[in-house]
């Protein structure tokens, strides 16, 4: 039971950041969507290690992923700073110089 | 090769006699590896140093000289303590499945008189060639390649299995071939080299098959195992024994210049002077006599040497044909060289001989005397046309009458000749007569007849050589050195422009010889290079006589060949049988791998027997030898007690007696002394003897002509070998093969031609335009209308990309969960 609703809690944080990263303008706010995406998959991780019966693997999953996130989300806000500087503005509508 | 890692080999020595011991014994090995080191240095670091190289060379052959000698020392103390047996160590070299090859030492009483023997004669060589070939442009090459030489042959020597005995002998093939050919800029030259090299070739391939024949029978390479399986009669097949002797005697017939190759030996003639004396007294051509020497029971068993009854045999024959065909050519030579040359071809026919009829003491014995007395008449050779002749060898047109002015060149000659003329007290008489004597003996009599008569012959060439070299006028380069004015009338020389003319022309000319037409004949002209002026200046212009005329040629000539001359008056002593001497014997008797047949009848009937029985049931040919064998006895022929004691064991050397010795030995070697000197004089001195209506016969005489031009052609051998097996093997091959090549081999060309022509336009047309084309271009189109279909889908939108990931992520999610179930 328990379980369950770490999983539906994962499911709703998941499904909103999947909407953040679709849907937002903001670079700044894609990066914080994928982030709770991130979180998603921790809550997950934890919840599947409990009902598995041995939580500490999960938990330490979750601190890798959380430290790789905050690397990651360093190189992400570096890049956005990049953008700003270039263009001034970081409007994600605007970049598309990757159109093939 | 490190001390800690040879092993001794026990095995055979168990059954032979205690193993000598001693450094020098141990470490035999030395011996061939410093000149083979010395080669590479010679090589490397030769022409930086002051004098060529030529120091290396020279040190590593006396450092190998002194460690024969230690060995020596070491080996005759180590026979008094009766323990003569072989001294063999060796190491792996190489693994191949079962095979293991090694590499390493024999020593024992053979291998120690070689080892002696090679090393010195090397030494007296190089330091000889530091004079004759100095200022030769190849100096350093010289002398490492005769490095080279000495550590080939020392290798082969020292040898303790068969693969050794190769190498050293492929290496000695290679080295002949680069001394002979030293001075390649005349055409001459090298192919006189490359006609060594392959003649020896031809019989290499008997010793490789003979190698691989015995590692079947016996199934080791080992010398000394060979040699007691063989002795022993460990084999199934005798025949098959047979056949490996003789397949190895092919190669002793090509190394040693027997009778069918022998003719590679005088063209050998064209290298340096210093390189005959040494490929012909102690290396190369002794090393096919040694060959049999080594093995020694393969080929008695195997050719059934000293069976009773037994007349002839494959190597006593060749060896007789050798020694007298060799000794009547050596008539009709106006080159030194050649008359050196074919005499030492006669002289290894006598080792043959000796080898083929059981005297193998006096075969080895007589190796150990020719090294010294033809290696000396070699030197003097090459002193008189370093000094006399103006680097010519032609004893007609350039020598006689110098023997007053090279005293020293002259006595060592004269020494020299008279021990190979087997003049007694002189070391040739000790080696030569033991071997006849020994035919004689064994009841080999149409052998001995035949080496009596060819010790006739040897006497005869011998004198006429002599007289032509040093007595008589002076002519051409010698008369230049005496200082007198070049008479032509005194000539002995034949004009070799037009025979017929010559003929006509020259009544006067006084010749043996009919050479004129050979010359004007002579098809490839290997034979006439009569000098080899390459060295360095001429002493003096021609037409003008020498002011100054130096007596003797300088002391690095004159040295090595008085200590040769001293050797070839003194080293026969060393088993002279006349004087109760067998101590050369007493030293080698272990070599031979074979059982005296010692004492009196009864001892050598017991062991034959014995051994015949054992052996009987062995064989699975049919073979010869009856146990009875033995009881043939000869009294009732010859009157001397004499049993052949059979192919495993060898007869003991006869008792020598001098008026065997005399008669009809020595009474024959002096008719043709004085035959020969009658002739020479009547001849080539215009002196009235008794022989002078011989003179010119062989223009009035069309036989003794038609005799002549056979000799002088020798015996159209090269003919037969060059004009007639080459072009009979090559032409027809190359006919058909031309044949072949158009009609066969082209038809094939063609047709394959034409129909991958027309196979190719099919498949031009069908299957490379149509279906790999268009399976190309349509691959190529699907590929570029799918990109412009797709193209929309990079908008360059990373949330329209974002979207289309987790859209993708979404529909393999639920595809996952639909087929998980």
């Amino acid at each position: 039971m328990l379980a369950q609703n770490f999983l539906l809690l994962a499911a709703a944080l998941f499904s909103i950041g999947v909407y953040g990263v679709i849907a937002r303008k903001n670079a700044v706010m894609v990066l914080m969507s994928i982030e709770l995406i991130l979180n998603a998959v921790n809550l997950n991780l934890i919840a599947f290690a409990m009902m598995n019966g041995s939580p500490l693997d999960g938990q330490v999953f979750a601190l890798f992923v959380i430290a790789v996130a905050a690397a990651e989300v360093g190189v992400g806000l570096a890049m956005v700073l990049m953008i700003y500087r270039n263009r001034r503005s970081i409007s994600l509508d605007e970049l598309s110089e990757m159109k093939g | 090769m490190s001390l800690g890692s040879m092993l001794l080999a026990a095995e055979g020595a168990t059954e032979h006699a205690a193993v000598a011991s001693g450094w020098f014994l141990e470490n035999a090995w030395l011996i061939p590896l410093i000149p083979g080191i010395a080669f590479f240095a010679i090589l490397f670091f030769g022409k930086k140093m002051p004098r060529g190289g030529s120091e290396i060379g020279i040190a590593s052959m006396a450092a190998s000289l002194v460690l024969a000698i230690g060995l020596a020392v070491q080996w005759v103390g180590a026979v008094s303590d009766h323990a003569d047996g072989a001294v063999i160590r060796t190491v792996t070299w190489w693994e191949s499945g079962p095979f293991v090859f090694t590499i390493g030492q024999q020593v024992d009483g053979l291998s120690v008189v070689l080892l002696f023997l090679v090393a010195f004669i090397s030494t007296l060589v190089q330091i000889y060639s530091t004079e004759y070939v100095y200022g030769d442009s190849r100096y350093t090459h010289f002398f490492a390649a005769l490095t080279l030489f000495s550590a080939g042959m020392l290798t082969m020597v020292v040898a303790p299995d068969m693969v050794q005995l190769i190498l050293g002998w492929e290496i000695m093939g290679l080295c002949s071939f680069l001394l002979i050919g030293h001075w390649w800029e005349e055409q001459a030259n090298s192919e006189a080299a490359l006609k060594a090299f392959f003649t020896v070739r031809v019989g290499d391939i008997g010793l490789l098959v003979g190698t691989a024949m015995l590692l079947a029978i016996f199934g080791t390479l080992s010398i000394q195992g060979i040699n007691d399986a063989a002795a022993a009669g460990e084999f199934d097949s005798h025949r098959m024994l047979m056949w490996a002797a003789v397949a190895l005697f092919v190669a002793c017939i090509g190394k040693s210049g027997q009778f069918p190759l022998h003719t590679w030996l005088p063209d050998a003639m064209a290298g340096p002077t210093p390189v005959s004396s040494l490929l012909h007294s102690s290396t190369m051509v002794v090393a096919g006599v040694f060959l049999v020497a080594r093995l020694y029971p393969v080929f008695h068993v195997g050719l059934d040497i000293n069976v009773a009854g037994q007349q002839f045999n494959l190597i006593a024959v060749i060896g007789a044909i050798t020694l007298t065909i060799a000794a009547f050519l050596a008539f009709v030579q106006d080159d030194i060289k050649k008359v050196l040359a074919y005499s030492t071809v006669s002289q290894l026919g006598y080792m043959m001989l000796g080898l083929g009829i059981g005297a193998w003491t006096g075969a080895v014995f007589h190796i150990f005397t020719h090294a010294f007395f033809k290696c000396c008449l070699f030197l003097v050779a090459g002193s008189i046309s370093h000094t006399a002749s103006h680097h010519s060898f032609d004893m007609k047109k350039d020598m006689g009458g110098i023997w007053r002015k090279m005293p020293v060149s002259f006595w060592s000659w004269m020494i020299a000749t008279f021990a190979l003329c087997g003049v007694p007290l002189f070391s040739g008489f000790f080696s030569k007569d033991e071997i006849i004597d020994s035919a004689k003996h064994y009841d080999y009599t149409t052998l001995w007849v035949v080496s009596v008569v060819g010790a006739a012959l040897t006497a005869a060439y011998m004198t006429r050589a002599t007289y032509l070299t040093w007595f008589g006028t002076p002519r051409g380069g010698a008369a230049h050195f005496m200082g007198v004015p070049h008479d032509t009338s005194h000539e002995v020389h034949e004009h070799s422009a037009h025979p017929d003319e010559a003929e006509v022309d020259d009544p006067h000319l006084p010749d043996f010889t009919e050479d004129a037409d050979v010359h004007g004949h002579d098809v490839h002209g290997h034979d006439d290079h009569s000098h080899d002026d390459h060295g360095h200046e001429d002493h003096a212009t021609h037409g003008k006589p020498l002011p100054f005329a130096p007596h003797d040629s300088p002391w690095k000539i004159t040295v090595p060949i008085a200590i040769l001359a001293i050797l070839a008056l003194g080293s026969g002593y060393l088993n002279a049988p006349a004087f109760g001497i067998h101590w050369f014997e007493h030293q080698t008797e272990s070599s031979i791998g074979l059982e005296f047949a010692h004492g009196g009848e009864g001892a050598a009937e017991g062991t034959t027997d014995e051994g015949g029985e054992e052996h009987g049931a062995a064989l699975v040919d049919e073979y010869a030898m009856a146990p009875g064998g033995a009881t043939y006895v000869m009294a009732e022929e010859g009157g001397h007690e004499y049993e052949a004691p059979g192919p495993y064991a060898v007869p003991e050397p006869p008792t020598f007696t001098w008026q065997a010795a005399i008669w009809p030995g020595m009474v024959l070697v002096l008719l043709g002394f004085l035959i020969s000197l009658g002739l020479s004089l009547s001849i080539f001195g215009n002196r009235k003897t008794v022989l002078s209506p011989l003179v010119g016969l062989t223009k009035r005489n069309r036989f003794a002509g038609a005799l002549h031009t056979f000799l002088v052609r020798k015996y159209y051998l090269d003919d037969l070998y060059e004009g007639v097996i080459v072009r009979a093997v090559a032409h027809p091959i190359a006919k058909a093969a031309y044949w072949f090549n158009q009609k066969v081999i082209d038809g094939i060309v063609n047709a394959v031609g034409k129909g991958g022509k027309r196979a190719g336009d099919f498949v031009y047309e069908n299957i490379d335009q149509r279906v790999v084309d268009g399976a190309v271009n349509f691959s190529g189109t699907a590929a570029s209308e799918s990109g412009h279909a797709l193209q929309p889908i990079q908008s360059g939108k990373v949330s329209q990309y974002g979207a289309l990931l987790f859209g993708a992520a979404a529909v393999g999610g639920i595809l996952l969960i639909i087929l998980n179930g």
